[in-house]
């Protein structure tokens, strides 16, 4: 193996573009979560989100259409299952893997007739000054839109969270929703914005995959990461500025695993391309036990239906 | 103003009348799904549910209807037992992956021997992968309370990676040009695992579901385990001052559904498949989800269910064949009948009450 050739600078700068898509479907699920449902369809709003950006992008060669798209239709079938679990309240785990398989299939449905199709050139942005300071720049200023939008989103996440009125009203339905149902909050329609922000998100990094990181369209091309994207938010204990750290670790591993298979470590592909799956779940281990307890920051409610009796 | 009142116990009817519901209703909206595909959504539903069993080309697809509702029953009733309990795993492909690699595994390490014992050692060794590999969430969850969703869920990706690095590596048919693959196991003697009676389908994996179906079902009904199943299900505070140990639940539950999922696996591997290869796994550990909920997690329930969801496959095949419906339709239309099935579930825990507006 030579490591000399692997370009460190380079390495780094992927680092963010193979973060955002988990960063994008975290911090949606983490708001869902806070509201106390666990919605287990991320990887099928992800794959939604993929095809429907991809497609949009595609016939409107235009970007920021395809990621509009992407996010009203990962919104549009988390509705489908907001109105499941807060309606007709069904069991949250079964029906977000009912979620999940049908994302599945209906993507590689929509998607028959983009396989193979060139994706669009998103075009990069160029900060005069930062861009161009040496090692810096081109790891952190010289990236699409969409990376920095992704940071945004965090940031209004977390400020959000914490300083306004909505954030508390958000956290009290997630932590108690009798209580919050006492005070005259609806719980159920503030369930509802929550899973559908969370399905928004979740079809942004679907889309951004599709139109930014490879950029093709593949059946099954999450391949895990709404998954990942889940126990993302386990390891930042509902928290959103550990969920910018989470990704970004998983992201520099996920470059580095393809580094080393580029630069020819002698171990098969197979075993370097199943290491983030397993480094993902040796996080969730540390994280559920001893001093972290994740658990123990959970949201009070997580995946329990509220039924208001009278 | 509609208001759901909830009910003490599930209604009796409604648990059982709802399945029918739930597939009707997936027929209207596949119907709609059809229609928009420009299909004819009658012609299309005959197609899938009709023509298989009763059709002028009936006698082919009759036999694959085993073929394919073998592994997913086996499965099925394994997974239902820890969602009775409420624990949920969810990575049953993963389990059957491996299955199949460490019974073919032990098989061929033996080969080219024509020892009657190879099949029985394969079959042992094809349960054991599957439950080691469903051990790994259980002890986890146990141990570290780490999510086992999550866990098992993870573990289907490793498995297929696994699944890959045999396919070109240990388990590569050596005699072979080119071609990632082990060596054919439906073809070699002492492992095959042949259609019983011919034309029916029926293989070992199939007597291993319908002797799976009626082993849980006297475990659930007659079984302490069973009753204890149960009540960690319903409450798992009364469970708790019950003395039932969750520990043991979790990883009995686990242990079951790992085992069946890894001879479902193994029975796959030695017949229909034929050889691991890097994408010989198709899906059924996700589709056994959709069946035991369909089954109401009920083994004779899962058994019909299990028959119904072959008939989607088969069918499916048949309508992309005569009538150019891709494939990718029939995985959203099966992933439809369980949202639909949920949706409705609503009857069966809640009373529907209409109440006039101002009454309240």
């Amino acid at each position: 193996m030579d490591l000399s050739s692997i370009n460190w600078i380079l390495l780094l700068a992927s680092l963010m573009v193979a973060a955002t898509p988990i960063l994008l479907a975290g911090v949606g699920e983490l708001v869902t979560e806070r509201a106390g449902v666990l919605n287990l369809g991320v990887e099928g709003m992800m794959i939604t989100g993929a095809i429907c950006g991809f497609a949009i992008g595609v016939e409107t060669n235009s970007a920021i259409l395809g990621f509009v798209a992407a996010a009203l239709a990962g919104a549009a079938l988390s509705m489908l299952f907001g109105l499941l679990t807060q309606y007709l309240l069904s069991n949250q785990v079964a029906t977000g893997l009912a979620l999940t398989l049908f994302g599945l299939g209906l993507s590689a449905l929509i998607g028959q007739g983009y396989i193979g199709i060139k994706g669009l050139e998103v075009a990069k942005i160029h900060i005069p000054l930062l861009s161009d300071i040496p090692v810096l720049g081109p790891i952190l200023f010289r990236h699409d839109a969409m990376v920095y939008v992704s940071i945004f989103i965090v940031a209004g996440v977390w400020a959000t969270l914490r300083y306004t009125r909505a954030g508390l009203i958000l956290r009290a339905v997630g932590e108690n929703h009798d209580a919050a149902h006492a005070l005259g909050y609806k719980v159920v329609r503030i369930r509802l914005m929550a899973i559908a922000f969370g399905g928004a998100c979740a079809g942004l990094g679907g889309a951004y995959l599709s139109l930014v990181r490879v950029p093709q369209w593949t059946e099954g091309m999450t391949a895990g990461a709404g998954w990942i994207a889940l126990a993302l938010v386990v390891f930042a204990s509902w928290k959103p500025w550990r969920i910018l750290i989470g990704a970004y670790l998983f992201g520099g591993l996920t470059v580095l695993q393809l580094n080393l298979q580029a630069a020819g470590m002698k171990v098969p592909v197979e075993y370097l391309a199943m290491s983030p799956y397993l480094v993902t779940i040796l996080v969730l281990v540390i994280m559920s036990s001893g001093r972290g307890r994740a658990h123990l920051n959970a949201p009070a409610e997580l995946g329990r239906s509220f039924h208001a009796s009278s | 103003m509609i208001q759901l009142e909830k009910r003490p116990t599930p209604s009796k009817f409604w648990t059982w009348t709802t399945p029918v519901l739930a597939v009707a209703l997936t027929m209207i909206a596949g119907g709609l799904m059809f229609a928009l595909l420009g299909k004819n959504p009658f012609l299309a539903i005959k197609t899938i549910f009709y023509d298989p069993i009763l059709g002028e080309f009936a006698f082919y697809y009759r036999g694959q209807l085993l073929v394919k509702a073998g592994p997913l029953i086996l499965i099925a009733v394994g997974l239902a037992m820890g969602f009775k309990a409420g624990i949920w795993n969810i990575g049953a492909e993963g389990q059957y992956i491996m299955g199949a690699i460490v019974g073919a595994g032990v098989g061929l390490a033996f080969y080219p021997s024509d020892s009657p014992l190879i099949l029985p050692a394969m079959i042992l060794a094809g349960a054991i992968g599957g439950l080691l590999w469903a051990m790994i969430p259980a002890i986890l969850k146990v141990k570290f309370s780490t999510n086992e969703i999550l866990v098992s869920l993870l573990l289907v990706y490793v498995a297929e990676q696994i699944q890959a690095a045999m396919a070109l590596g240990l388990l590569r048919n050596p005699d072979a040009t080119g071609f990632p693959g082990s060596r054919n196991l439906a073809q070699w003697d002492a492992s095959a695992n042949l259609e019983l009676i011919a034309g029916t389908g029926m293989h070992l994996g199939v007597v291993a579901a319908l002797i799976a179906v009626i082993f849980a079902y006297i475990l659930l009904s007659r079984h302490l385990m069973g009753f204890h199943i149960q009540l960690a299900g319903q409450s798992p505070k009364a469970a708790r001052f019950g003395g039932v140990n969750p520990t043991r639940l979790v990883i009995f539950c686990m242990a079951i559904s790992g085992a069946l999922a890894g001879l479902a696996g193994l029975f796959e591997v030695t017949g229909p498949a034929g050889q691991i290869s890097i994408n010989f796994n198709s899906g059924y550990g996700f589709t056994a989800i959709i069946v035991a909920f369909l089954g109401r997690l009920h083994p004779i329930g899962i058994l019909l269910a299990g028959l119904l969801m072959a008939l989607t496959y088969i069918g499916g095949e048949a309508a992309q064949a005569t009538l150019g419906i891709p494939a990718a339709a029939i995985q959203a239309f099966q992933g439809m009948l369980l949202f639909f099935l949920l949706g409705v579930d609503v009857l069966s825990n809640y009373r529907i009450r209409f109440l006039r507006k101002g009454v309240a």
